[in-house]
């Protein structure tokens, strides 16, 4: 211990911690000119989005300090704690939770900063799973291992989707990688894959046609293989009920269970519906925005959609429209690149983790920050549904900045202490 | 590490997979596609048009007749509004509160961060008033913008007016014009409206979503500035025409004087007139035009272009002229007037049946004899016998034409009537072909019958006698902006086909009516006018009083026509009032005259006729036509069996007997 108390500082993976800082850089500069007003000029000032996102910035690096300062396994010891916390924050933001653009998910703080529970029950999730995954008799391909470990993330999931913030609910969905790399069947991840196509499919095509395709290929694969495999065939069989079954419940669950604006959001997306001024207009004008930005931007400052508000949500979910619009493509491949090294390189520390769970709660760091970068690009971009959440430690936000932060720290101090082994 | 260790690499091949896709959807829009780019100018440039001034117009001599003046209007941004004293606000511009709702409600709904028009046109004391206290009114703003403005309010049917441009003009000018911009829609306003206009500049404004202005786009760099209208520097003389107003003032008619040596028009007067402020894009425009629209005087009308009216005996001083030309008379030719002339078997008289005993071409001129001119239009009609009617009259007609009758000067002012001067194919319609003779037709000779001259053609054939054969085309404007650009078309003299020497001979006789015959009660002291005297024939009621002119008879200056419809005779009225107009322009005042007469009696009269007693006439005439037609339906029958040619022949004859007894010719 003493030896690693000594080299406590070249333990730590400056490398993550540059492209920590360097993104939340780009954010304090991205909001600056999103609102920057040049009648009122002045560079920090704590009345713009900017200054306080600046000062969120110092306090996450102190934050950050102060976690590195801590005692590994204290953090591990602290996870059922923080996710019965967070838990009962989110219950608790459903009570007296401050609705903010239809959504009950902000606790009023004094000092007229609010807090995002649900921001805070992302690390917690991790925590918790890491934790319980990394346990001496737990595998995850053991059905009840795996209920386990599914209801960590679920009960969070469903809390949160009362609020309803049906993007932070997705977020948690992204945490299936983390159960793939722990040894989860990877029929898992083709479902889901398969369930999203088929989900595009239907709506795009209509239910009928995809039926009787799937019945078809179905058809034709089983008099090829029948011979062979009689088993395979039974399993395929059951897919085949599974898949029309979900084929059927798709117009359910689209026209029934989805809400109107969440319905016209995925049609916007699929091309279904066009409608740049009105429910159509936030994409539309975000992907002028990006669009307009050539290979590389209008320079800083100076791009015109943002500047002019003509992108709504700027500063937090749409924050990407200005890398776009005053960067470029350049800018983008930039911006992307970085976001892209940072989750490899968190692939890269947790796989040289002795302890699981530090593997483990680094992938589902990983796999956090990446799903919030995919469908948040992808949403300004318009090929995702607009779902409101923030591009991690870009977008303007206190509690999502520190908790990416709090998040990011724990997996630096984690890996700094890598060589040694953390158990329950 | 344990055994799911290779997955690893899956999961950040589906990581490196999902950010390219990522990248290449990026690619698309930001290096390929061109449509955001261009969405995005959409968005936040606007373009702001910078109207120009409209060019001015001025006299002669650099006087104003019209120019533009800044009114001021009021301008609000409602989201601007702080509280402020909405009392007081309201009895300044002297609204009630209820309108002041009322304003503001529209403009918010027009745009709460827009600024749009609450007041228009202060007065200028307003504007002071309310400049001074602008800053208590937070939201409120004073903006100019500029009007015509005629500071003499005169000759306004010369000048036009402009009015907002209807969808048809912008649907033909190619986009030029839009919405709300304002064209010329009469007179030199129309005629000149390319110069005039100017050109507009354009302002490229960013803005930002909700429309309100952030500043220049690219500073400016692909601004235009707006280019003031030209000012056109019109022939009339201010004086000249002011005082051809007040002269007409409660008249009908018209003043067209030429100078003969440019064929600039020194004064244009049409009468009834009107005040051309009236028709300023304002208040009350649209009352005052249709006032003026119903008027039955029908002020619009530019009658020095478009009112017709039978030359009558000013007609004499051509005849002359084109016998001369053909051979037919000699300044010599005499002619015993025993008060009347015989053609066929029609007799024509003399003015009041007065007998001028043996006159020769000068004296016929000075006394206008009627009897005179018949013997030499029969003579020209019938030199190669009666049989060549048509030809003969065809060589007549087209003689007269190229003094400007019957066809357009080419002024440089739109709408342009013709005048009336009829072909052979005209009579060979109402009789048959060669079913008319000289005498059929002898009314023209004296300027009567088929024939009709707006006064400009009466002005321009004085200019042309003044200039012993030729014109230069008469026309409205000397110079557009500071270069005097004479148009190529106004320095070519136009002939007319009479040799100079004929036109002495005339002129003696137009100079003895002034100096002794008709008109000499309008004589200038000093000044040598030679002049005719008209009457023109008007069934509709009291025959027109027509005069024409030039003087002085050596290096003649002005040429001019006055016509004053329903006034009698050419001497009592149409002839004093030319001769103030070029006493004044020769020499700037109005001398006594011997006989007595001055201008203030003229400009006093009221010679409106009566237009109670002219509507029931024109009733009384409609009616009377119809009960005409239906007796002509009931003797359709027997007239069925009567010859063509009698049928043809014989109204025709009666017609023209009684045109001519109530025709009273001097």
């Amino acid at each position: 211990m003493s030896n690693q108390q000594r080299s406590f500082f070249f333990n730590v993976d400056w490398l993550t911690v540059i492209m920590y800082l360097v993104l939340c850089s780009i954010g304090v500069l991205c909001i600056h000119s999103a609102v920057y007003d040049p009648k009122n000029p002045s560079l920090v000032d704590l009345d713009t989005n900017y200054g306080k996102q600046f000062v969120f910035v110092l306090i996450g690096v102190v934050m950050g300090v102060f976690i590195l300062l801590l005692e590994s396994r204290f953090l591990s010891a602290l996870a059922p704690a923080m996710y019965v916390v967070t838990t009962l924050l989110l219950i608790v933001v459903l009570v007296i939770g401050r609705n903010v653009g239809g959504n009950q998910a902000w606790i009023s703080l004094p000092g007229g900063f609010r807090l995002q529970p649900s921001e805070f029950a992302k690390f917690a999730t991790c925590l918790l799973l890491a934790r319980y995954l990394s346990g001496t008799n737990v595998k995850i391909t053991e059905l009840k291992s795996f209920a386990v470990a599914a209801a960590i993330i679920l009960l969070p999931m469903v809390l949160i989707l009362l609020q309803p913030d049906a993007g932070s609910t997705l977020v948690f969905s992204s945490l299936l990688f983390v159960l793939y790399r722990e040894g989860l069947s990877p029929y898992f991840l083709i479902l889901e894959g398969l369930f999203i196509a088929l989900f595009v499919i239907t709506i795009k095509v209509g239910n009928l046609p995809v039926i009787i395709g799937s019945i078809i290929i179905l058809t034709v694969a089983i008099v090829l293989i029948f011979r062979r495999n009689r088993k395979l065939v039974l399993t395929m069989a059951a897919g085949a009920s599974i898949l029309i079954a979900f084929v059927l419940s798709v117009q359910f669950l689209y026209t029934k269970v989805l809400k109107p604006h969440q319905k016209v959001r995925i049609d916007i997306v699929l091309g279904i519906t066009k409608d740049p001024r009105g429910k159509g207009y936030n994409v539309n004008q975000s992907k002028i925005a990006i669009g307009s930005g050539k290979l590389w931007g209008k320079g800083y400052m100076h791009g015109t959609q943002t500047k002019y508000s003509f992108v709504p949500e700027q500063s937090t979910d749409f924050i990407f429209c200005t890398v776009g619009e005053e960067f470029g493509f350049a800018g983008s491949v930039a911006v992307l690149s970085l976001y892209l090294l940072l989750v490899l390189r968190i692939i890269y520390i947790a796989e040289r983790q002795r302890s699981p769970f530090s593997r483990i709660y680094a992938y589902g760091v990983a796999s956090i920050i990446f799903f919030h970068v995919v469908i948040n690009i992808g949403m300004t971009i318009g090929i995702v549904p607009s779902i409101g959440i923030p591009l991690p430690l870009i977008s303007y936000g206190g509690s999502s900045l520190l908790s990416f932060t709090v998040m990011l720290f724990i997996l630096i101090k984690l890996d700094s202490n890598r060589m040694g082994m953390i158990y329950a | 590490m344990n055994q799911y260790f290779e997955r690893r690499y899956i999961i950040g091949g589906i990581f490196i997979t999902l950010i390219l896709i990522l990248l290449g959807r990026l690619f698309y829009i930001q290096i390929i596609d061109d449509r955001y780019a261009l969405s995005a100018s959409k968005n936040v440039i606007r373009q702001y048009i910078q109207y120009p001034a409209r060019g001015p117009i001025l006299d002669r001599n650099g006087k104003i007749l019209v120019t533009n003046e800044l009114v001021y209007d009021v301008f609000v941004t409602p989201k601007e509004i702080k509280s402020f004293d909405t009392l007081e606000f309201c009895k300044l511009l002297g609204i009630d509160r209820t309108e002041f709702n009322k304003r503001l409600a529209k403009a918010i709904k027009y745009s709460p961060n827009l600024q749009s028009p609450f007041e228009k046109q202060l007065s200028p004391q307003l504007y002071a008033s309310f400049q001074e206290r602008l800053s208590e009114f937070p939201g409120f703003r004073v903006g100019p913008h500029p009007i015509r403005n005629y500071p003499d309010s005169v000759a306004a049917q010369f000048l036009g007016y402009i009015g907002e441009v209807n969808d048809n003009v912008i649907a033909k000018s190619g986009g030029y014009y839009r919405l709300g911009d304002y064209i010329g829609i009469s007179g030199v306003e129309k005629a000149y409206e390319t110069v005039l206009r100017g050109q507009r500049g354009v302002k490229n404004m960013m803005v930002d979503s909700k429309g309100v202005q952030k500043g220049s786009y690219a500073n400016g760099e692909y601004d235009t500035l707006a280019v003031a209208g030209e000012k056109l520097t019109s022939s009339l003389d201010i004086r000249l025409q002011k005082l051809g107003e007040k002269l007409m003032k409660n008249k009908v008619g018209s003043i067209v004087a030429i100078e003969p040596s440019s064929g600039e028009i020194l004064a244009f007067v049409s009468s009834p007139g009107y005040d051309p402020n009236l028709l300023v894009v304002g208040h009350n425009r649209s009352t005052n035009y249709n006032r003026l629209n119903d008027n039955p005087y029908k002020p619009f009308l530019v009658r020095p272009i478009q009112a017709n009216y039978p030359p009558g005996s000013s007609f004499k001083p051509l005849s002359a002229l084109i016998a001369m030309q053909e051979g037919m008379i000699t300044p010599q030719t005499t002619y015993y007037c025993p008060g009347y002339y015989t053609a066929g078997n029609r007799r024509i008289a003399c003015f009041h049946g007065e007998r001028h005993g043996l006159v020769t071409l000068s004296s016929a001129v000075a006394e206008s004899c009627n009897g005179y001119f018949d013997m030499v239009f029969e003579k020209l009609i019938n030199r190669n016998g009666p049989k060549q009617t048509d030809t003969t009259f065809t060589l007549w007609r087209n003689n007269v034409a190229k003094f400007g009758l019957g066809g357009r000067l080419g002024l440089d002012l739109p709408s342009e009537g013709t005048g009336l001067l009829p072909k052979a194919s005209r009579y060979d319609k109402m009789y048959h072909r060669g079913g008319w003779r000289s005498s059929t037709v002898i009314s023209l000779g004296i300027g009567q019958g088929e024939l009709s001259a707006t006064p400009l053609q009466l002005a321009n054939i004085e200019a042309t006698i003044a200039n012993h054969g030729f014109y230069y085309k008469p026309h409205l404007i000397k110079s557009i902006g500071n270069r005097e650009i004479i148009k190529k078309e106004y320095t070519i003299k136009n002939y007319v086909g009479i040799d100079p020497q004929y036109f002495e001979p005339v002129i003696d006789g137009m100079q003895a009516v002034v100096d002794h015959g008709t008109a000499a009660g309008s004589k200038i002291p000093g000044i040598i006018m030679c002049g005719k005297t008209g009457t023109a024939q008007n069934s509709h009621g009291e025959d027109h009083s027509v005069f024409v002119a030039f003087a002085p008879r050596e290096n003649p200056k002005i040429a001019i026509a006055v016509v004053v419809e329903n006034a009698g005779q050419g001497s009592s009225w149409a002839a004093p009032i030319a001769s103030f107009i070029v006493e004044k322009y020769l020499r700037d005042s109005i001398t006594r005259r011997p006989s007595g007469i001055d201008p203030e009696r003229y400009m006093n009269a009221n010679l409106l006729p009566d237009m109670s007693r002219y509507i029931s006439q024109q009733k009384r005439r409609a009616q009377l036509d119809s009960i005409k037609k239906a007796r002509v339906d009931s003797l359709k029958k027997a007239a069925a069996i009567q010859s063509a040619a009698y049928k043809n022949k014989k109204p025709a004859v009666s017609n023209y007997l009684s045109a001519i007894k109530r025709k009273d010719d001097e």
